[in-house]
This record gives structure tokens, C-alpha cells and sequence, in this order.
């Protein structure tokens, strides 16, 4: 059954929010430094912890979302493993934005009646296995025309659009730094955040070379995690003992898979995510309470921001200075730690639908936002490469 | 060289690329029916679909649209660092990933560029280049 409600306050163009599925449990597994846990051990723990807090069983579900490189068809081995045989399975894998995608996907599944209940899982123990700059000696198909220069994937690409972001726009590196430094504060409120020591703008200045003009701490963590997003129907979130984060409005792209191939290096497909997902939402850019953007470097946050039309493109660096995404600040932003401090398992996407989800029900202690009501969350994956954009709204 | 490096598997989208390197040339693709060049190499125009391709002798010249300069680095690049990476647009219009080389201090975005071929192994000849002084 599907619930629609008009909200009358939107004058002659008629929006209907959409209240067809919402996210009803959030999880994840131990993080940080887990070398004795494998990828489907992580999934299992967020997975069940993520029913438990949904007041939901493993027997309800009925639809499997994974993505991961951990094996060759993902959602086999994993739904296996947990005894699943579902009615529906997506193993959509566009990057780190893919759990993004997964949501967008689940509530198509939910409004077209394929099921009611989806679990959305992601693991990785790229920390503890330290194999993931083992280079294969061969380079096929289209990474053939890149691959020989030894641009360091994905911090080079990165660097290459943060370049063309500081000569174009005249970005500074302390501008970047912004970023990481707000960022860090929010980690110190979050306990299970890898890193919680303060930073200045000058220690990220300070931070050794990655790829200029990228330092060191303008690059997320390296870390093993897991997490679990449990989605239900209207109906099923009824049963549900926690209160439903309703999925508003979705858009997903991918624009490019090689860095060479991007469009215009400077502007990402969250231009595109960002529309659609608002469109469908029926929301104002002003009425988001709280923001959660994939930050895999400093530079991806300030792209993001201006693709999804917070900022005019170029005035990202602008609009993060004054620690402007700080606790406290105008912008509420990346309220976990982020990326940046709080952890990374190569395919971030899932946590940041974790903390907006735990922002809206008010679960986040000295970091919540007060009164969220609504929360847009950005994912990005590959090198800038695909972009999905969810927004996300309580009652 | 190293023998982790990363060797392009030839096929046959890619074949006379690579082969064109090796005699110090430059060879893209251009499209006999929406007059457009294509880098990389396919099989398909990805602006009109059509299959009408032809390979043509790029005149090797471009600006550099973005550069990095690359202190960490891992495998057989490990110990090469730092080198310059750079997108360069050439002069026909495409875009195309290459190391800058022979850097001076004043690298710039928007600078102009020639294509120089760098023989690293008898049967592996890269596109690298260099900024344009004449």
C-alpha cells in the first residue's frame, strides 16, 4: 500500500511527499582495525544488530542489496552465508555511492510491490588485509590508456580536479583544510571514530604530500568496517519499533569511469543526483537540516556542495570557511567523523545513510543536530565518477 | 623495467595506438560521420554511434587541463616519485592521461604542450610530454 501526503504549504505546484518506504534499522559492525573479523562476519554483526534495532528478523527479509569486491557475485555468497534466499537481489556496485543507489533501488522495489523488507549490507577488510595497492601487472581494456602514467587511483584523480579546482577558482589549500578540520570536531563527539585527536588548518597544511595539491589529511582513513540499512514498506515499517526515516526523493548517475574521461573535471553527477532526488522530494535546498557527503577527500566535499547547488559552482571554498560544517556552525555537516576521521572501508556510502538516519530519530547524543527533520545524503564513488543523492525526512 | 608494471594488454580496439607509439607517432580516431576525434580507442563513436571510424596522426600538440604532481606512490612507481601526471587536451579536441616531463618550476595549467615518446622497453612506447618553449 502506498501512502501519499500533500503538503498544502508548497502553493500552485502541487508536491506530494513520498511515503512508500523508510529506513527502519542502522548498524554497523566492529570498525577500525578488525584483523580478525572476516567481510562476512562484519555484515553478519551489522546485519543483525540492524534488525535488532528495527524490531525486525532475519526471516523478514526479503530483498538482498550488497556491493563489494570481496568475491566475484557478492550477494551469493553473502545471502548464504546469512540464509537468506531473497525475492529480490541488487548488486549494483558504482563505488562508494552505491548504498545510495541500493536505497533508491529498494523503495522503486517497495513502490512496485516486489517486496517489503530490504537488507542493505557492506563489509570490508582492506585495513587488516594491507593488499590494496597490489597492482596488477596487466592493464586491460580502457584502464590500458591510463594506467602506465602510475597515477596513484583514487587520491590522483582527486588531486587533478582539486588543481584544476584552485586554478579556476582560485581555492585555497587552507579553504581544503576546512574540511578536514570541522570534520575532526565532529569525530570527537562520535566515540567509535578512528580518529579524535584535534587538527588545525595548519597541521593539515603541515600533513605530508599525497598528490599535490592533496595532503595527507585531506585523504580519508584506511579502515576495515561494516554496516547494515535495513528498508521497509509503509506496512512493514508500522511493526517496526523504531521511528520510521522515510526515503523522500532519490536521483542516481555515473558520468565517467576513467578520470580522463570526466566531463568537466570540476563538476560532478551530484548536479544531476542532487535535481532529481530535491524534485522528488519536494524540498527546498534551505529546508535540509543536516548533511552527509561522501568525503573521500577534502575536494570531493567542495565539489559535492556546489554540484547539489548548495554553493555556485567555485564557491565551495567559500562556503566551507569559518568552520562553517563545524559543531556549532550554520551548515551542519558530516556529523560522525565523516570519511575523513571516522572511518573509511574503501566503500564509505553506507555509513553516511547510518548517521543521517540516526540524526533524524535523535539517537546521536553530544552531536546531534537539534530538531533535524530532514537530512540529504550524498554519495560519491569511483573517481567522481557516479553520484546517488537520497533525501531523507521524519515525521 | 619493473616487472609489476602495468603493461596495456593490446586488443584490437587498441592495436594500432599502441604500434603507432612504437614508430614515434601519435594516432587517434576520428569520426567520418559527426567529424568529431575520439580518444580512446573503440568501436563505436561515443558522441553518434555510429561505426564509421578512422584512425588519423595527431599533430601532437595540447595544453594541459589538469596536472599532479605525485609524492606517494606504490608498486613500480614507488621509487619514482615525485613525477608529474597531467590530462592534456590536445589540439584536436580530445583528452588524453600522460606524464609531464622535464619540469621546470613554472608548470601551469592552460600551458602548452608537445608530445614526446618515451621507449621503456623494446615493445612499450608511452606518450608522454613536454612543455612546448618554442
Amino acid at each position: 500500500m502506498t501512502w501519499l501526503r500533500s503538503c498544502p504549504d508548497w502553493g500552485e505546484k502541487r508536491v506530494v511527499r513520498d511515503y512508500v518506504a523508510a529506513i527502519v534499522g542502522v548498524a554497523e559492525s566492529d570498525l577500525g582495525f578488525t584483523p580478525n573479523r572476516t567481510v562476512l562476519q562484519l555484515q553478519a554483526q551489522a546485519a543483525k544488530a540492524a534488525l535488532d534495532d528495527a524490531g525486525l528478523t532475519r526471516n523478514d527479509v526479503d530483498a538482498i542489496f550488497t556491493a563489494g569486491n570481496w568475491t566475484w557475485a557478492p550477494n551469493l555468497m553473502l545471502a548464504e552465508y546469512l540464509g537468506i534466499q531473497p525475492k529480490y537481489t541488487d548488486g549494483t556496485n558504482i563505488g562508494g555511492s552505491s548504498f545510495e543507489a541500493h536505497l533508491g533501488h529498494a523503495v522503486a522495489g517497495i513502490r512496485a510491490g516486489l517486496f517489503d523488507v530490504a537488507l542493505i549490507t557492506y563489509g570490508s577488510t582492506q585495513r587488516s588485509d594491507r593488499n590494496r595497492n597490489r597492482l596488477s601487472p596487466h592493464s586491460v581494456l580502457t584502464e590500458q590508456y591510463e594506467r602506465s602514467f602510475g597515477l596513484p587511483v583514487p587520491v590522483g584523480a582527486y588531486a587533478l580536479a582539486a588543481m584544476r579546482h584552485q586554478h579556476q577558482y582560485g581555492t585555497t589549500s587552507e579553504q581544503l583544510a576546512e574540511v578536514a578540520v570541522a570534520t575532526r570536531k565532529w569525530a570527537q563527539m562520535n566515540e567509535k571514530a578512528f580518529m579524535r585527536e584535534p587538527i588545525t588548518i595548519q597541521d593539515v597544511l603541515n600533513s605530508r604530500w599525497i598528490a599535490e595539491p592533496l595532503h595527507l589529511l585531506d585523504c580519508c582513513l584506511v579502515t576495515d568496517g561494516g554496516g547494515a540499512v535495513v528498508v521497509a514498506s509503509a506496512k512493514a515499517a508500522a511493526r517496526s519499533t523504531k521511528r520510521p526515516v522515510w526515503v523522500l526523493g532519490h536521483g542516481e548517475t555515473h558520468t565517467h569511469n576513467s578520470i580522463s574521461n570526466m566531463p568537466d573535471l570540476l563538476v560532478t553527477g551530484a548536479k544531476e543526483s542532487g535535481a532529481r532526488a530535491f524534485e522528488r522530494a519536494g524540498v527546498a535546498r534551505d529546508e535540509i537540516d543536516v548533511v552527509e557527503i561522501y568525503d573521500s577527500f577534502t575536494i570531493t566535499v567542495l565539489l559535492t556542495l556546489e554540484a547539489l547547488g548548495f554553493c555556485d559552482l567555485g564557491e565551495g571554498g567559500a562556503f566551507v570557511s569559518g568552520q562553517r560544517t563545524a559543531p556549532g556552525g550554520e551548515f551542519p555537516m558530516n556529523t560522525n567523523g565523516g570519511g575523513l576521521s571516522y572511518c573509511h572501508p574503501g566503500m564509505y556510502g553506507i555509513f553516511l545513510l547510518i548517521e543521517a538516519t540516526r540524526q533524524l530519530r535523535g539517537e546521536c547524543g553530544p552531536r546531534q543536530v537539534k530538531d533535524a527533520r530532514l537530512a540529504l545524503v550524498s554519495g560519491t564513488g569511483g573517481v567522481l565518477s557516479s553520484s546517488a543523492t537520497v533525501i531523507l525526512g521524519r515525521d | 623495467m619493473d616487472e609489476n608494471f602495468p603493461r596495456p594488454v593490446l586488443d584490437s580496439d587498441s592495436r594500432p595506438f599502441w604500434e603507432g607509439l612504437q614508430r614515434h607517432e601519435l594516432w587517434i580516431q576520428y569520426c567520418s560521420l559527426c567529424h568529431q576525434h575520439i580518444f580512446y580507442p573503440r568501436s563505436i563513436c561515443p558522441y553518434c554511434f555510429s561505426d564509421d571510424l578512422v584512425w588519423k596522426q595527431s599533430h601532437g600538440r595540447g595544453t594541459i587541463y589538469s596536472y599532479t604532481v605525485v609524492h606517494t606512490a606504490f608498486g613500480p612507481f614507488a621509487e619514482e616519485t615525485p613525477y608529474v601526471v597531467a590530462l592534456v587536451a590536445l589540439d584536436e579536441g580530445v583528452r588524453m592521461m600522460t606524464r609531464i616531463v622535464g619540469v621546470p618550476d613554472d608548470i601551469e595549467i592552460g600551458r602548452k604542450v608537445v608530445v614526446t615518446f618515451a621507449d621503456l622497453a623494446e615493445d612499450l612506447t608511452l606518450p608522454y610530454f613536454r612543455l612546448d618553449v618554442g
